[in-house]
C-alpha cells in the first residue's frame, strides 16, 4: 500500500461524505418541493429564491439546537444511535462505483472507493446494520412511541433482510461475482443486455425491499408521524436528529445507485453517456422514492412481514430455482 | 383572485352521490388467495401513481401565499369592531347609550359617558377586551345609530393584549371622512338595502 493510494483514498472519502452530506440536504429540499407540487402547493418559497436556501435554514437551525438528552434515558446508547445510522449509511458508500473511470489531469481515477470482492454483500451488510441506529434509539429513549418504533425496526429488519438476500441472489449467480463493477461489466452491452430483462421478478423484489431498507413510504411503518410521532426520534434534538436524517437521505441515495447498477445497467460502457444514464436512473428511482410517499399509504407491520414472508419470500425462492435449472441445462 | 371551487351546494341527492360498492371480505383460503392476486395485477397502484404526478404536470397549485396574496373575505365578516362617524357633519355616532355594553355575552365591551359642554351624552372611555371577544357580532346588531359595526381587518400585531382595542384606534379617522371612504357595514344589524321606499311616514295626526 504506498502514499499515492492512501491518498487519493482519503479523497474520495471526503469528497464521497461532502458530496452525499449535501446531497441529502438538497433531498429533502426536492423532497419537499416535489410532494408539495403533487399536493397542490408550492412547499419553500420564502427562504431565498424558489426557497432553494432552505437546506441552509434548516441546517443552522439543526447545528444551533440545544444537544438534550432527556432523563431515564440510557445515555450512551443514545449518543450513539444516530452515528450508527449516518456512518452505516456512509460505510455502504466504499464499494459503490458512481461513475466509470475517468481522467483527470492524466491520472486514471477510479470513482469507487474500495473494489472489494464481496462488494453487494457489503453493501446490504452494512446497510443492514444501519438499522441498529432506530432499534437502540427507541429503545435507549424511555419513550413508549420510541420502544414501539424500535419493535417495528426490529419487525422490518428480519423481513426485508431476507428478501434483498435471496432476491439478489439470481442475479448473483448469474453474473458469478459480488463486485457491483463486474454486474456493470456484465450489462456494458447495451440496452439488451441489461438483467432487468433476464431477472424481472428479481429485480421487482429488490425494489421492494429498498422501501423496506429505507423505510420509505409504503413501508414508513418505523418512523410512523401519524401512528407513533416520530417513533425512534422522538426524543431526539437537533445535530442528533439530523444526524438520524442525514442518514436515511444518504441510504436513499446509495440504494438509487445501487438499483440501477444491479439491474439496469449502470454507466454502462463507460462513456460520458454512459456516466449521465447512470445519473438519469439514479435520479429516477430517487424521484419515485418521493413520488410514492405522495401516493401511497402506508402498511401496518403485520402486513409487512406477511408481504415479506408469505408472498415475497416463496417468490423469491422459486425465482432462484428456476434461474438455477435454466443455468443448469 | 383565485377561482375558488364552489361548496355551497350541500343538496346530497343532486350532486351524484351513490354508496361505494364495498365486496364482501373472504373468509376462506381461497378467496383470500384470489383477493391478492386480483388486487396485485388489478394496477391500483400505478392509478394512485398517476393521480398525484398529473397533479404535478398540472401544476394547479392552491396555495395562497398569505403575507403578499390574501383570501377576499365577504362584506359581513366580523372582524375587529369600527367606530364609524356621520356622514354629515364627521361627528361621532356613538351616543353612549350602553346597549353594546349590556348585550356583550363576553362582557369585554367596557364603556364611560359623562355630559359634555353641549348638555350631549359623550363617550369617555370606551374600550374591548378583544382577548375575550367571541365576534358574535351583537354589539353591531344591538347599536341603534349604526356607529359600532365589524370591519375587514383580521392581523393585528403588538407586545402586549392591552393595546387591543380602544375608542380612538376604532373611531374612523377624520382624512378617510374627508376623503369619503368610510364603509359602511353590511352584516347583521345594518340597515337593508332599498331602506328608503320602505319607510313610511310618522302619522303625527294622533
Amino acid at each position: 500500500m504506498d502514499t499515492a493510494y492512501l491518498i487519493e483514498t482519503i479523497i474520495k472519502v471526503v469528497v464521497v461524505l461532502l458530496i452525499f452530506s449535501a446531497l441529502a440536504g438538497i433531498g429533502t429540499y426536492f423532497e419537499r418541493k416535489v410532494l408539495a407540487f403533487m399536493q397542490r402547493r408550492l412547499g419553500p418559497m420564502n427562504v431565498g429564491p424558489y426557497g432553494l436556501l432552505q437546506v441552509a435554514a434548516d441546517g443552522i437551525k439543526l447545528f444551533t439546537k440545544e444537544d438534550i438528552i432527556p432523563t431515564n434515558v440510557v445515555g450512551r446508547i443514545f449518543k450513539i444511535a444516530p452515528v450508527i445510522t449516518a456512518a452505516t449509511a456512509f460505510m455502504a458508500a466504499a464499494a459503490i462505483p458512481f461513475l466509470p473511470q475517468f481522467e483527470l489531469f492524466g491520472y486514471t481515477v477510479h470513482p469507487i472507493i474500495s473494489d472489494v470482492n464481496i462488494g453487494i454483500l457489503y453493501i446490504l451488510g452494512i446497510m443492514g446494520i444501519g438499522l441498529y441506529g432506530p432499534l437502540l434509539g427507541g429503545m435507549a429513549s424511555a419513550n413508549k412511541f420510541a420502544l414501539l418504533s424500535a419493535a417495528r425496526s426490529a419487525a422490518v429488519f428480519i423481513s426485508y433482510e431476507v428478501i434483498t438476500g435471496l432476491s439478489i441472489l439470481a442475479p448473483i449467480m448469474m453474473v458469478g461475482s459480488l463486485s457491483l463493477i463486474d454486474f456493470n461489466e456484465y450489462q456494458s452491452g447495451g440496452i439488451g443486455d441489461w438483467i432487468v430483462w433476464s431477472q424481472p421478478v428479481a429485480f421487482v423484489l429488490f425494489w421492494i425491499a429498498a422501501f423496506a431498507e429505507t423505510g420509505r413510504t409504503p413501508f414508513h411503518l418505523v418512523a410512523n408521524d401519524h401512528e407513533i410521532i416520530d417513533g425512534f426520534g422522538t426524543e431526539y434534538s437537533g445535530m442528533r436528529w439530523g444526524l438520524f436524517f442525514i442518514g436515511e437521505y444518504a441510504n436513499m441515495f446509495f440504494i438509487s445507485f445501487v438499483i440501477p447498477l444491479l439491474f439496469l445497467g449502470g454507466y454502462g460502457d463507460g462513456s460520458f453517456l454512459g456516466a449521465l444514464g447512470l445519473l438519469a436512473k439514479m435520479s429516477f428511482f430517487f424521484f419515485f422514492f418521493l413520488w410514492t410517499r405522495a401516493a401511497w399509504p402506508d402498511v401496518r407491520p403485520d402486513q409487512l412481514m406477511w408481504l415479506c414472508w408469505k408472498v415475497l419470500m416463496p417468490i423469491a425462492v422459486i425465482n432462484v430455482v428456476i434461474t438455477g435449472f435454466v443455468m443448469m441445462f | 383572485m383565485k377561482n375558488n371551487e364552489q361548496f355551497n351546494n350541500r343538496n346530497v341527492s343532486e350532486n351524484g352521490y351513490y354508496l361505494v360498492d364495498i365486496a364482501d371480505y373472504p373468509t376462506d383460503g381461497w378467496g383470500k388467495f384470489k383477493r391478492v392476486v386480483q388486487r396485485t395485477f388489478r394496477g391500483e397502484l400505478f392509478v394512485g401513481l398517476w393521480v398525484v404526478l398529473r397533479e404535478m404536470i398540472k401544476f394547479d397549485i392552491h396555495t395562497v401565499s398569505y403575507p403578499e396574496e390574501k383570501m377576499p373575505i365577504g362584506p359581513r365578516y366580523r372582524a375587529v369592531h369600527e367606530m364609524k362617524r356621520l356622514w354629515e357633519s364627521d361627528a361621532e355616532r356613538c351616543i353612549g347609550c350602553g346597549l353594546c355594553e349590556k348585550i356583550c355575552i363576553s362582557n369585554c365591551i367596557k364603556m364611560d359617558t359623562r355630559i359634555d359642554e353641549n348638555s350631549r351624552k359623550e363617550v369617555s372611555e370606551y374600550t374591548i377586551n378583544l382577548g375575550r371577544c367571541i365576534f358574535c357580532g351583537y354589539c353591531a346588531e344591538v347599536c341603534p345609530e349604526l356607529a359600532i359595526t365589524h370591519g375587514g381587518e383580521y392581523e393585528q400585531a403588538s407586545e402586549q393584549r392591552e393595546h387591543f382595542v380602544d375608542y380612538e384606534y376604532m373611531l374612523t379617522p377624520l382624512d378617510k371622512m374627508k376623503a369619503g371612504t368610510q364603509v359602511e357595514f353590511e352584516g347583521f344589524g345594518a340597515i337593508t338595502p332599498h331602506e328608503d321606499e320602505r319607510v313610511k311616514k310618522t302619522p303625527l295626526a294622533y
